[in-house]
């Protein structure tokens, strides 16, 4: 699985409230739950991230209230990847169950500039490349059964797939 | 690191159900379930997940348990309908651990006492106190709705391996001191992020010195320091625990001596105090001294963490012959109803009714504000539950203060917070 986008950098700690206010969880539609994606600490940024773009940010990603909606939002915003040094555990579960690839890189990142620079990601190896250094950093590879999961689309049409393989 | 080092029993359980000779901090595995549970709150929302698979039948009938405990008996009408989705789920598909109110109880004090987890074993929960089986050497861990779904279907969950960090309580604990105390106390040295992700392995005299109760109190607030599972090492005294509950043959699984710890803390408890958590976290703790002369309006000794049989001893142990303070409502819930038997039987129930405290039967009620006992604004409770989050047992200006059940015993009746040495 290889990602191309754009890169989008955040900081520590970012919540799941601050990826997506608690005053918009009364609808599940991806799509409509990302029109305010990251709304209160980067105000535009619906309108700024574009399909394939890429999340990256530092320690804790998705700590707070366990809820799906977060990694909905990002989904449904077309973010390919997120990238981040640390996740919260539930925003992680969440992610993977959702069909959202993410990856958690311990080096350093911060030449990587935000809304400009462009990253790839192949997820199989755990590798990401910043294309306009060649630098490449490295992260925890996938395993096969995670690529599925994510490919599938997540875990219901996973745990679908395996049940009816002739569908 | 990890390459070269033996395993912690965490990582033991984990790579043994996942087919695997070794696992390591980070790997992502698939691993067979020995058990996956729900409760009245998210098991509906699994089974509507469930339906979505289009399969015919559950993994094993055997190895899936639904406990009603959160809002029953129902509590409203709302609460009746997710008790009749699961109910009829249960009666479907033949799950052998369906537990009809009459034989229910909170389900992480059920799960021990009838015999359902046994060292060794890999269990997950649709509700974050599952890792309260770590205490009898299983691996443990909450996860979400769709995952206990899918558990249901395959029999198999995904896990990123944690790191485990150890924690060594030496000493002799001193009076009126007990498990209850000891996480507190390392929820308040740690954070409730201190352990975010982590095995908790909870080791030491003291550990050994502390009952089975003591130990399911510890391992089902490691949660609270965000621990994706927190356990002891079974022993002797796990073994006497489950002879009589467990038929079935067990293979206990040991840290290795060369295991590699992320961190080690080592923590003297031989002059620890009863510890008190104050609002609105439970890293919020301070000793009871600090905490002495809150006045309270309500206790409540009961939950997954203090509502076993140890805990109404200890309880009404300290209430015997005395009466609650006329300010305060006290209301204990035994957590089974094995427990509410035996309660009865030793005349504790007797002594907390003649106090003129309230018994319930089980339920998780009051502890996540359900009902029974919900705080009106600007109420003060102190409780055994195992967090005291803003309106967390009622409206959002009420407080609530974490305790273990000798203090809680000890303050409703002095009708504010104080240390049992002052009542008894
Ligand atoms: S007693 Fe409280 S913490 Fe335990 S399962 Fe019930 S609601 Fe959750």
């Amino acid at each position: 699985m290889l990602f191309q986008g754009k890169a989008w950098i955040f900081g520590d700690n970012i919540d799941t409230d601050a990826i997506i206010s608690a005053r918009y969880l009364s609808s599940v539609d991806p799509r409509e739950l990302a029109k305010h994606l990251m709304e209160d600490i980067k105000p535009g940024f619906a309108d700024l991230v574009k399909t394939g773009d890429i999340l990256v940010a530092g320690n804790n990603f998705g700590c707070g209230s366990s809820r799906e909606h977060a990694p909905l939002a990002i989904k449904g915003a077309g973010v390919s990847c997120v990238i981040a040094r640390s996740f919260a555990r539930i925003f992680y579960r969440n992610a993977i169950n959702i069909g959202l690839p993410i990856l958690e890189c311990h080096e350093n990142m911060s030449s990587v500039k935000s809304g400009s620079d462009q990253l790839q990601v192949n997820l199989a190896q755990g590798l990401i490349t910043h294309l306009q250094s060649g630098y490449t950093y490295k992260a925890e590879p996938f395993p096969p059964f995670m690529r599925e999961i994510i490919s599938c689309g997540g875990l219901v049409e996973y745990v679908k797939a395996r049940v009816n393989p002739s569908e | 690191m990890y390459n070269n080092c033996g395993s912690t029993m965490a990582e033991k359980i984990l790579a043994s159900k996942a087919g695997r000779d070794k696992v390591v901090p980070g790997n992502l595995i698939i691993a067979k379930v020995d058990l996956a549970l729900g409760n009245d709150i998210t098991a509906p929302v699994a089974i509507r997940e469930f339906e979505r698979f289009g399969v015919e039948q559950v993994f094993d009938p055997e190895k899936i348990v639904f406990v009603p405990d959160h809002f029953t008996p129902n509590k409203d009408i709302a609460a009746a309908e997710q008790a009749v989705i699961m109910r009829r789920f249960a009666e479907k598909y033949n799950l052998k651990h369906y537990y009809e109110v009459g034989r229910m109880g909170i389900e992480h004090a059920l799960l021990p006492e009838q015999g359902l987890v046994r060292p060794g074993e890999l269990i997950i929960g649709a509700d974050s106190h599952t890792c309260t089986y770590g205490a009898l050497g299983a691996f443990s861990t909450g996860v979400g709705s769709t995952d206990l779904a899918a558990a249901m279907v395959l029999g198999e969950a995904w896990f990123k391996v944690p790191s485990t960090m150890r924690f060594e309580y030496n000493g002799p604990l001193p009076c009126w001191v007990g498990g209850k105390d000891l996480i507190l106390y390392t929820i308040g040295q740690i954070g409730v992020e201190g352990a975010r992700y982590r095995a908790m392995e909870f080791t030491g005299s003291a550990i050994s010195n502390l009952s089975i109760e003591g130990r399911l109190t510890m391992a089902n607030m490691a949660v609270e320091a965000g621990g994706k599972c927190g356990y002891m090492q079974p022993d002797e005294k796990t073994f006497n625990y489950l002879e009589g509950r467990v038929n079935e043959p067990y293979q206990p699984v040991y840290s290795d001596d060369d295991a590699c710890y992320e961190r080690v803390f080592n923590f003297d408890v031989s002059a620890l105090e009863p510890q008190v958590a104050f609002p609105s976290s439970p890293d919020n703790v301070r000793p009871v001294s600090e905490a002495s002369g809150i006045d309270i309006q309500q206790v409540v000794i009961g939950s997954c963490t203090n509502g076993r049989i140890e805990d109404l001893r200890i309880a009404a142990s300290v209430i015997k012959d005395k009466r609650i303070n006329p300010g305060v409502r006290m209301l204990v819930i035994p957590a089974t109803q094995l427990i509410y038997r035996q309660a009865l039987e030793e005349g504790l129930l007797t002594t907390f009714i003649d106090a003129e405290g309230v018994v319930s039967t089980p339920t998780c009620g009051p502890c996540l504000g359900g009902h029974m006992g919900i705080l009106a604004r600007g109420e003060r409770a102190l409780a055994t539950t195992n967090r005291n989050f803003v309106g967390r047992m009622g409206h959002p200006e009420s407080e609530v203060y974490l305790s273990s059940p000798a203090v809680a015993a000890a303050s409703a009746v002095a009708g504010k917070i104080v240390h049992p040495e002052e009542v008894v």
